[in-house]
């Protein structure tokens, strides 16, 4: 046993015997609970968040700089491929945000109990969406 | 490894209680846990500001960034914004890491790799956000 983590793997059963633990089954085992599926997304758009924090820092940096290099940033978000980027930041970011503030309702320990455990899942998925869709119509309105 | 399947066995002198006290949460454990709720109840009327914030700056020149951050209330909460973003993603990428990376080197790696970028992309927005609003 070369790895202190590997101690944890080995327990004794009740005769006092040793034994390997046994392992939980893996993803493809389970079926796919709306539960399952936003905590997947939860860490997915975190990390896809982290990515979109460089665009940010584009935007900041940029506008810091000089005027061409604002401009520069100001014309790649209205491209095509910009306004694409910018759409999955919003899609990520209110996912995120509702997801966290459902991840926060737990953390006071409040949730857990069915029926509300799935209600709030959907909740989270039509908020996202509602949340985009006016967050886009009104971004189109002032452009 | 832990012996065979078969017939596994311990070969770790350290009782149950010593692994404990080095390891996970018998120390300063929940500081990263408790940061990380910290930031994201900092984080949501942050966020909710700054998307206010950025659908006004669309199709903005420099000169309207320069405009709406003369004002020292957009400074300092694009400040907190970021200082909160920067915190709570550095701690959220660290958990996926470990999670996800089971060799020593590259977990460590990659993590202080994640903690230095972040780092230096906060502190690159909060120079760029004092050098327009000063």
């Amino acid at each position: 046993m070369r790895d202190v983590r590997d101690a944890l793997m080995v327990a004794r059963n009740t005769d006092g015997k040793l034994i390997r633990r046994p392992l939980s089954p893996h993803l493809q085992v389970y079926r796919w609970p709306v539960s399952m599926a936003l905590s997947i997304a939860h860490r997915v758009t975190g990390v896809g968040l982290g990515v979109g924090t460089m665009l940010l820092t584009w935007w900041l940096v940029a506008a810091a700089v000089s005027d061409e290099a604002f401009s520069g940033v100001q014309w790649f978000l209205a491209t095509p491929i910009g306004l694409l980027v910018l759409l999955g930041w919003t899609v990520a970011l209110f996912f995120h945000f509702f997801a966290g503030l459902r991840h926060l309702v737990w953390d006071a320990g409040h949730g857990f109990e069915q029926p509300w455990y799935d209600r709030s899942a959907w909740a989270v998925v039509i908020a996202t969406g509602v949340a985009t869709l006016l967050l886009w119509i009104t971004g189109l309105a002032v452009w | 490894m832990a012996g065979s399947p078969k017939n596994p066995q311990i070969d770790i002198l350290r009782s149950p209680l010593g692994r404990a006290r080095g390891l996970g949460s018998a120390r300063a454990g929940a500081a990263h846990w408790w940061m990380q709720r910290i930031t994201s109840i900092a984080l949501v009327p942050l966020t909710l500001w700054f998307l206010c914030a950025m659908v006004r700056m669309i199709g903005a020149t420099r000169d309207d960034v320069v405009s709406w951050m003369a004002g020292p209330l957009p400074v300092v909460l694009m400040i907190a914004l970021v200082i909160a973003t920067f915190h709570h993603l550095q701690a959220g990428l660290q958990v996926v890491i470990e999670d996800y990376v089971t060799n020593d080197a590259l977990r460590i790696g990659s993590i202080l790799l994640v903690k230095g970028l972040s780092l230096l992309l906060a502190l690159a927005c909060i120079v760029s956000v004092l050098k327009l609003g000063l």
